[in-house]
């Protein structure tokens, strides 16, 4: 029956370059991955700071960045969008919780290929700190914004910045896409190969499942950007006309002819879309768990969920159009594109619903993990209602490039997948480090950022119909802009109180670690294999034995059952009533 | 709705799939290399390769479909002030390419002979470790070196039609096509030369006694890695010269 096979349980590595540095061990690496991603976020949050001053103070000398010109602006801008998309939301929910806990709720002992796994983390490393330097460097940062659109990013003249700065950014993401997709193969393989006895696809946990088919997404998409860079990379470094037209630059008749901005806006949005669903998949698996878990109902429509991602992940190789309806495409080509993207409404709603359906007549426990759970939804449906005024091409002449599209994007893809992340981290944090956070400070810092980050982003909508463009350093000289200036100066004052208040997320992260109450190997009484070893794991994940699966993932308040909820692991729940 | 009965026999283990496999240590890092189940690590490692390719495919896909663009944007002109194509036809060194893809697809084979090789010799390694058994001359032809020179003289050659190229005047920022036709093979070249470096290990592992079951499963990798290279080298050959 249950009795586990016994394998081989390789020797955990000794000493500390082998076993916290270049570790092989998934669940190491994980946790690298998730320590880069907060040092990034950290660097971000810093660089939206500046900017919100700057809005509505544009005079101020500020100290360490002394005065803010148009173009040091841009430059924030820039890096803060590149290293929050990359570095943060690419990084954490994907290289980090993916990492630390798809082998284990799989039931494996490592990732497919160790070695790999390491060498993907410290490739993203490397490509942290070269995006890192381009701050340094003389010029400093690029202007061209995290789109990267030429001709402004292919020409090496157009701007401060634009010159080493801008071939740091681009090698920069050339290394990040090299990084991904060795981790998109090393998920893949592990997903389809590593299963444990029993393990079959319909009993994976729906976290395991989103972070599948977001290794796919990426696998496809990351090297259609690698291939965009290069040829950027060379537009810029050899003279070759991929991108540029005849053009002057500061007076300056270029040697380019001919080539297409166009061109890169397709090869980047053809990554770029799917790549937003690589943010925020990972999230729909964490919430899916966590609401299964705390409301102890099993998930409303397992099978439907698994669906509603894999077409999510399908159709988001279709859409990419819709970032470029006022590039002068044709209304046709506008018109499928608009069609397409309004499908993706479609299994987004049946997820919503789902969560709300498993919430309903739940016993629900609302403790940390579960409110920010609560809040990604929350987040994803807000941020989610005006994606399909966007992709009307008739709306979207207003809209586009305005302050609606950055609230738009900041809701469901910024600070949900940051939910998501946050949901994680409190509740996977006893399974990683043996202790649990602090409850009543986690509600503290729910409870403030999401009051806090519906107010900094909620007023962008209103901001943007009212014609405030994205991407201008001021405004206050504009006429019609000036009446808007309470607005911007509430939602500078909500960004302050926000990012203070993710100290409070810091410290009770660091001193839990340390002085928080041990956790006992289940503490929120789940079913999925994680919670089965001990806490936190042995270097094999379950002590020189394989788990035997025999149960779907949410089995929770099984008629008949001793408990609650029934693990994985355990007999078999016999399938009555289907 | 699902009942818990404790005494219900396990079932659906498995239905309809593959036996799940139990997992062992991790593919690449040695740590099970004495485990004798490397088919199952063989398996993993193909599952790991075909990723790679897909990723591959796709880094062509987007370069072709930026090929087919820009052959295709008009470009205004200031000299007539009119919208003119600015693509030109570069003169390649047809009968130099056409050597090299004859090398290739020599090679191809060659690799193939090493891949079977080396799945015999993993297959036999057990009979062979019986003292007073010997295996005759199995080892005796160096398939792999062939196919590791042959690459090299693919990666030569390619370097002499770049030169034939720069005589002929065209450079990486001449025209479009000349852009297209430097970066496309070079871009074959790069991914070329990671398969050669794959031999090379593969063959420095039979040197270093490794156990010739890893040595296998790189030979075998690299091996439809190869084949791939000479795919996608025909792909582009003929993209090059047909669609000109
Ligand atoms: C029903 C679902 C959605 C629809 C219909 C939709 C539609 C759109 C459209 C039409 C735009 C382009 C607006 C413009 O630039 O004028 C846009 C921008 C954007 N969307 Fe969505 N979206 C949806 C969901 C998502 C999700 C789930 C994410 C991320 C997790 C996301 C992230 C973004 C981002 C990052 C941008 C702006 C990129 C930029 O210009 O910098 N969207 N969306
Ligand atoms: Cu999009």
């Amino acid at each position: 029956m249950a009795t586990p096979v016994t394998v081989h349980a390789h020797a955990a590595p000794q000493g500390f370059i082998r076993k916290y540095i270049f570790s092989t061990d998934h669940k190491v690496i994980g946790l690298q991955y998730y320590f880069l991603a907060l040092a990034a976020v950290f660097v971000g949050m810093f660089l939206s700071l500046l900017m919100r001053i700057h809005m509505i103070w544009p005079n101020t000398v500020l100290p360490l960045v002394g005065e803010i010109k148009p173009e040091t602006y841009l430059s924030l801008l820039t890096m803060h969008g590149t290293i929050m998309v990359f570095f943060v939301l690419t990084t954490a929910p994907q290289g980090g919780f993916g990492n630390y806990v798809l082998p284990i709720q799989i039931g494996a002992p490592d990732m497919a290929f160790p070695v790999l796994n390491m060498l993907s983390f410290w490739t993203t490393f490397v490509g942290f700190i070269v995006i890192i330097a381009a701050f340094f460097v003389g010029g400093g940062a690029p202007l061209h914004g995290w789109t990267g659109y030429p001709p402004l990013s292919a020409v090496q003249t157009a701007g401060p910045g634009e010159g080493l700065g801008a071939d740091l950014w681009i090698t920069s993401i050339a290394i990040f896409c090299l990084a991904s997709l060795m981790g998109a193969l090393n998920f893949i393989t592990t997903t389809l190969d590593l299963r444990a006895k029993g393990m079959i696809l319909m009993r994976m946990p729906l976290t395991v499942w989103s972070w599948f088919i977001t290794a796919i997404l990426g696998l496809l998409a990351f090297g259609v950007l690698l291939s965009a860079g290069i040829l950027l990379l060379l537009d810029r470094n050899l003279g070759t006309s991929f991108y540029v037209p005849l053009i002057v630059v500061n007076g300056v008749v270029m040697q380019h002819k001919g080539g297409s901005p166009l061109l890169w806006q397709h090869l980047f949005w053809f990554f770029g879309h799917p790549e937003v669903y690589i943010a925020i998949l990972p999230g729909m698996g964490v919430a899916s768990q966590i609401i299964s878990t705390f409301s102890r109902k099993p998930i409303f429509g397992y099978k439907a969920m698994v669906y509603a991602m894999l077409s999510i992940g399908f159709f988001g190789f279709m859409v990419w159009g819709h970032h470029m309806f006022m590039s002068g495409m044709s209304p046709y080509s506008a018109f499928a594109f608009s069609i397409l993207t309004m499908c993706i409404g479609v299994p987004s709603a049946i997820k919503t619903f789902n969560w709300l359906g498993t919430m309903l007549h739940g016993h629900i426990r609302f403790q940390t993990p579960m409110l920010y759970a609560i809040g990604f939804v929350s987040l994803f449906v807000s941020g989610g209602l005006s994606g399909p005024f966007l992709a009307q091409p008739v709306l979207d002449i207003q809209l586009h490039d305005t302050y609606f599209v950055v609230g738009h994007f900041h809701l469901i893809m910024g600070v949900a997948a940051i939910f998501g992340i946050f949901a994680a981290t409190y509740y996977w944090f006893p399974k990683m480090f043996g202790r649990m956070m602090n409850e009543t400070w986690g509600r503290i810092h729910f409870f403030i950022t999401l009051a806090g980050t519906y107010a900094i982003f909620m007023p962008m909508h209103y901001l943007g119909m009212a014609g405030q463009t994205r991407r201008y350093s001021q405004f206050t000289e504009v006429a019609y802009q000036t009446k808007l200036i309470p607005l911007q100066t509430f939602m500078t004052y909500a960004a302050f109180i926000t990012i203070a208040a993710q100290l409070i997320f810091v410290i009770n992260l660091f001193w839990s670690m340390f002085k928080g109450p041990k956790a006992s190997d289940n503490p929120w009484e789940a079913t999925t294999l994680e919670w089965t070893t001990s806490t936190p794991p042995p270097p094999d994940n379950f002590g020189g034995k394989t788990p035997v699966v025999h149960n779907g993932p949410y089995e929770y308040g099984v008629p008949g059952a001793p408990k609650d909820y029934v693990m994985q692991t355990d007999p078999a729940v016999a399938a009555a009533g289907h | 709705m699902a009942t818990y009965t404790p005494t219900t026999p396990i079932d659906g283990i498995g239905d309809g799939h593959k036996p799940p496999v139990p997992p062992v240590g991790g593919g690449d890092d040695g740590r099970g290399n004495n485990l004798p189940d490397y088919g199952a690590r063989l398996r993993r490692a193909r599952l790991g390769l075909i990723c790679a390719i897909a990723t591959v495919c796709m880094v062509f896909i987007s370069l072709t479909s930026a090929y087919i663009v820009r052959k295709g944007l008009p470009t205004f002109d200031d000299a007539s002030s009119s919208y003119v194509h600015d693509w030109g036809v570069v003169r390649l060194p047809w009968l130099l390419l056409a050597i090299n893809t004859a090398l290739l697809l020599v090679s191809s084979a060659t690799m193939e002979l090493a891949r079977r090789q080396a799945a015999r010799q993993a297959a036999l390694a057990p009979v062979s470790s019986i003292p007073g058994v010997s295996l005759g001359n199995e080892r005796s032809f160096p398939w792999l070196g062939l196919t590791v020179l042959l690459g090299f003289g693919f990666l030569a050659g390619q370097w002499l039609a770049w030169g034939e190229l720069h005589n002929g005047g065209f450079y990486m920022n001449t025209n479009p096509s000349s852009s297209f036709a430097f970066l496309l093979t070079i871009t074959h070249a790069v991914h070329l030369a990671g398969g050669i470096i794959a031999l090379l290990w593969a063959a420095s592992a039979s040197l270093l006694h490794r156990p010739v079951e890893a040595r296998r499963i790189a030979v075998d990798i690299t091996a439809w890695y190869w084949h791939f290279m000479l795919v996608l080298w025909i792909y582009i050959f003929a993209l090059l010269g047909f669609a000109r």
